[in-house]
């Protein structure tokens, strides 16, 4: 009990810079990816335990940790999402605010998709075609030249005679990232004339979207997307896996390297654009703020993120036994696996 | 005398052919104009037909009639009634219970799976609301109907499958006649069976979805409410006007009645006019590093969302006090201070109650603008999942506009409907509003 006050004590004298007061709502912050899942265990712990129900903040992955790694006290959040890991340069700042004790808590995948209308053959891409398809510049007989590949078949006779017109998210979007990262960065490697670079140099030919119609910035509304796919039959768009899994009546999954976008596939990481999803949890406002023991305790659970749970029913891939049991244990003991 | 060069025929003519034309200019203009209404119209229309056309069925939610058995021993074993134990007893295996009962044929732990999946996660919650409400209930049968899941509501509606609703599959005679094929239907075909069964032995009907109206957010759409909101924008509001009627009144008053006439009080109008012209987000990263980082007030709060749209609505406010005082005419003024009235008393006793409909017209109008406002919130954190209803301003909320923002960007597919109608009840509002600035303006407004 005195510990524990004194605990409080030093939160309130670190994080007071006002008139701060009292709080007995968990508050998370950060990715709009996390966000449909965090906000489902949220309510469920809410519901059930009958502690105030965490009030969940979208504020995309790297906004979420600036948040989080701004201080200790009441006026900072008690969780951040993220749709990546945390970066280096972000457990400084933490650090250097006080947060020193982070625990990373992996809670699932998440497949990105690209998709278009039933109403047009399914694509069957592989991640060379893609970058061919998406890419600013792209190497032809070793030159690099700017992207002269209009329709999908002129990448390849064998794909649909159709105009490429791909709606993506904008550069803010953790989506975007992961897509560059697991998509257009191997099918950049996949030529000797971008394999040969390395650095800012490579980081620029991969990394840079063609500009000329072929790929649209659609903004970060995914639903958007789904409408404009469903009007135009030529359009292909890039979003999470859960939005094709709501919309399987108006839209299918184009295959990337053979493999379909399917709940199995990613599962199993047979597909081979997937992404591991956190929530970091602040060891100092353990204890401090009510409820958030209890609320680790439901979000760990396999009611929740197990493969059966309520999160894999709005679309989280859960991890398998062993990873699960991992990242519950070093949630539930407060293990700072973060500065380690 | 001779007669002008051309006979007066061809004059004559020669004039009858410029009227033509510069009747078929006039005819032509006005054609555009009624053009440029009819396309504002069609416009119109079309908004609101898409809006009306998806959101009305979301105030109808399809229920089930469930006969739960309220076993005592597994609610309140000891029998102390208290509310604390009944608010924590677990009614989920009344449900089920509830559920195998009437699908004696579903054994298989899939089977029963698909069975619970087809009453809504929030159905026990029903249920303990009304043993809350009324504790005797405990220990008996009761007869209750909960929300369907979401899926099947769709489906029930005919969002899903535009050849399969409620009408058909009660009529249908041997199994549900899907134009889709089975992997786009959202529901299995096991789960579509159950659903047939219920429909037939009709235990499911759709009626006024109370929920949409009483619930907080959700990230279950059958369960998701705008009253969370709706409380939200009503505190933000109520903050809003306290601070911005008052401040813009004593400046539109003292600017119009008091001021002296030189470059500052120039600078000053310039600036409150430029002012209205700002971008709403600036307001809210002024309130984020002023409200938020300096004084260090909540995030979320009602409070700041009122302070930061207050800096917004001020500049209406001001510029729409100033015209309505200006609009009081000299000899009001003029005859007060001649019968001896001091200066304070002319204003507060003759200009301000004859301004009054003025200024109130431009604080609705100003009000229905804050009431619309997104932009600057999303800094200050209001574009946030609250489930609870907030209780005071300082609770975390969030508002109307950013509701449907958020609902508007989730998969699942029960928020589209719901977003329309939220749409529907904010229009709704704004419509009120200013047809109260409207009325306002229209009985109380003088002219001279």
């Amino acid at each position: 009990m005195i510990k524990k006050s004194i605990l409080l004590a030093a939160v309130a004298t670190v994080g007071f810079a006002g008139v701060a007061e009292a709080r007995d709502q968990i508050r998370i912050v950060g990715s709009s990816t996390v966000y449909p899942f965090t906000t489902v265990a949220a309510e469920t712990f809410g519901k059930k335990t009958g502690y105030p129900t965490p009030v969940v903040e979208s504020t995309g992955s790297g906004g979420g940790l600036k948040l989080f790694c701004a201080g200790l006290g009441v006026e900072h959040p008690d969780f951040t999402n993220a749709s990546r890991a945390i970066k280096a340069s972000e457990i400084e700042t933490c650090a250097s605010n006080g947060v020193d004790k982070i625990t990373e808590m992996k809670v699932g995948y998440d497949g990105i998709v690209m998709a278009n209308s039933k109403a047009a053959p399914v694509l069957d891409l592989t991640k060379e075609q893609v970058f061919l398809a998406l890419a600013k510049d792209v190497p032809v007989d070793g030159e690099w030249v700017a992207n002269p590949n209009t329709k999908w078949s002129d990448i390849d006779p064998s794909l649909p005679d159709a105009d490429i017109e791909v709606l993506g998210p904008p550069p803010t979007s953790g989506t975007r990232d992961a897509f560059l990262e697991l998509v257009m960065e191997p099918g950049c490697e996949s030529f000797e004339a971008c394999a040969s670079l390395d650095g800012d140099a490579f980081d620029a030919r991969a990394f840079t979207l063609r500009e000329d119609g072929g790929f649209v910035e659609a903004g970060e509304n995914d639903n958007l997307i789904v409408q404009k796919l469903e009007a135009n039959a030529d359009a292909v768009g890039i979003f999470g896996y859960s939005f094709l899994d709501q919309n399987l009546d108006k839209i299918q999954g184009a295959m990337i390297d053979g493999e379909a976008p399917t709940f199995e596939n990613i599962a199993s990481g047979a597909y081979p654009v997937s992404r591991p999803l956190f929530v970091y949890v602040k060891v100092a406002h353990m204890g401090v703020i009510p409820g958030m023991e209890e609320f680790l305790e439901e979000y760990t659970s396999d009611a929740a993120w197990g493969p059966e749970g309520y999160l894999s029913d709005k679309g989280l891939i859960p991890m398998d036994d062993a990873e699960r049991a991992q990242y519950r244990d070093a949630a539930l003991n407060q293990v700072d696996n973060v500065n380690m | 005398m001779t007669p002008p060069s051309g006979s007066p025929a061809t004059a004559t003519e020669k004039m009858r052919a410029s009227l033509k034309r510069r009747y078929a200019a006039e005819r032509r203009f006005q054609a555009y104009g009624i053009v440029a209404i009819l396309l504002a119209l069609g416009m119109l229309v079309t908004l609101f037909a898409t809006i009306i056309s998806t959101g009305t069925s979301a105030f109808v939610q399809h229920t089930v009639r469930l006969d739960v058995t309220l076993f005592p021993q597994d609610i309140d074993p000891d029998g102390t009634r208290d509310p604390a134990v009944l608010r924590r007893a677990n009614y989920q295996t009344t449900i089920n219970d509830a559920l195998y009962s009437l699908f004696p044929e579903a054994t298989s732990r899939q089977d029963r799976r698909a069975v619970r999946d087809l009453v809504s996660s929030g159905a026990n919650f029903v249920v303990r609301d009304m043993v809350l409400a009324d504790p005797s209930l405990v220990g008996q049968r009761i007869s209750v109907r909960v929300p369907l899941a979401s899926e099947f509501d769709q489906v029930l509606k005919g969002n899903v499958d535009p050849a399969v609703d409620l009408g058909v599959i009660r009529e249908a005679s041997t199994s549900v006649p899907w134009s889709l094929p089975p992997d786009e239907r959202l529901i299995s075909e096991t789960q579509a069976d159950y659903l047939q069964q219920l429909v037939r032995q009709g235990e499911i009907e759709g009626s006024f979805n109370r929920w949409f109206f009483t619930n907080g957010d959700s990230r279950q759409p059958e369960l998701a409410g705008i009253w969370g909101a709706a409380v939200g924008s009503f505190f933000t509001l109520v903050v809003t006007l306290a601070l911005s009627f008052p401040i813009g009144v004593a400046a539109a008053v003292y600017l119009e009645e008091f001021a002296p006439k030189n470059r500052w009080t120039d600078i000053i109008e310039v600036n409150i006019n430029n002012l209205a012209a700002v971008p709403s987000i600036v307001f809210g990263l002024l309130g984020l590093a002023v409200f938020l980082q300096f004084f260090g007030l909540p995030r979320s709060a009602p409070v700041v969302g009122g302070l930061v749209l207050t800096l917004m609505t001020l500049p209406t406010i001001i510029i729409a006090s100033r015209a309505a005082l200006k609009s009081v005419p000299p000899s009001i003024r003029e005859a007060a201070l001649g019968v001896g009235a001091s200066k304070l008393q002319t204003i507060t006793h003759h200009v301000l109650p004859l301004a009054m409909p003025g200024m109130l017209t431009g604080t609705i109008i100003g009000m229905a603008q804050a009431l619309g406002e997104t932009a600057p919130l999303l800094m200050i954190g209001m574009v946030a999942f609250v489930v609870d209803i907030p209780g005071s301003p300082l609770d975390s909320a969030t508002v109307l506009p950013v509701q449907i923002f958020l609902w508007s960007d989730s998969p699942e597919r029960g928020f589209t409907e719901r977003t329309s109608a939220a749409i529907m009840c904010l229009l709704g509002f704004l419509i009120f509003m200013n047809a109260a600035a409207v009325l306002l303006r229209k009985r109380f407004e003088r002219r001279w």
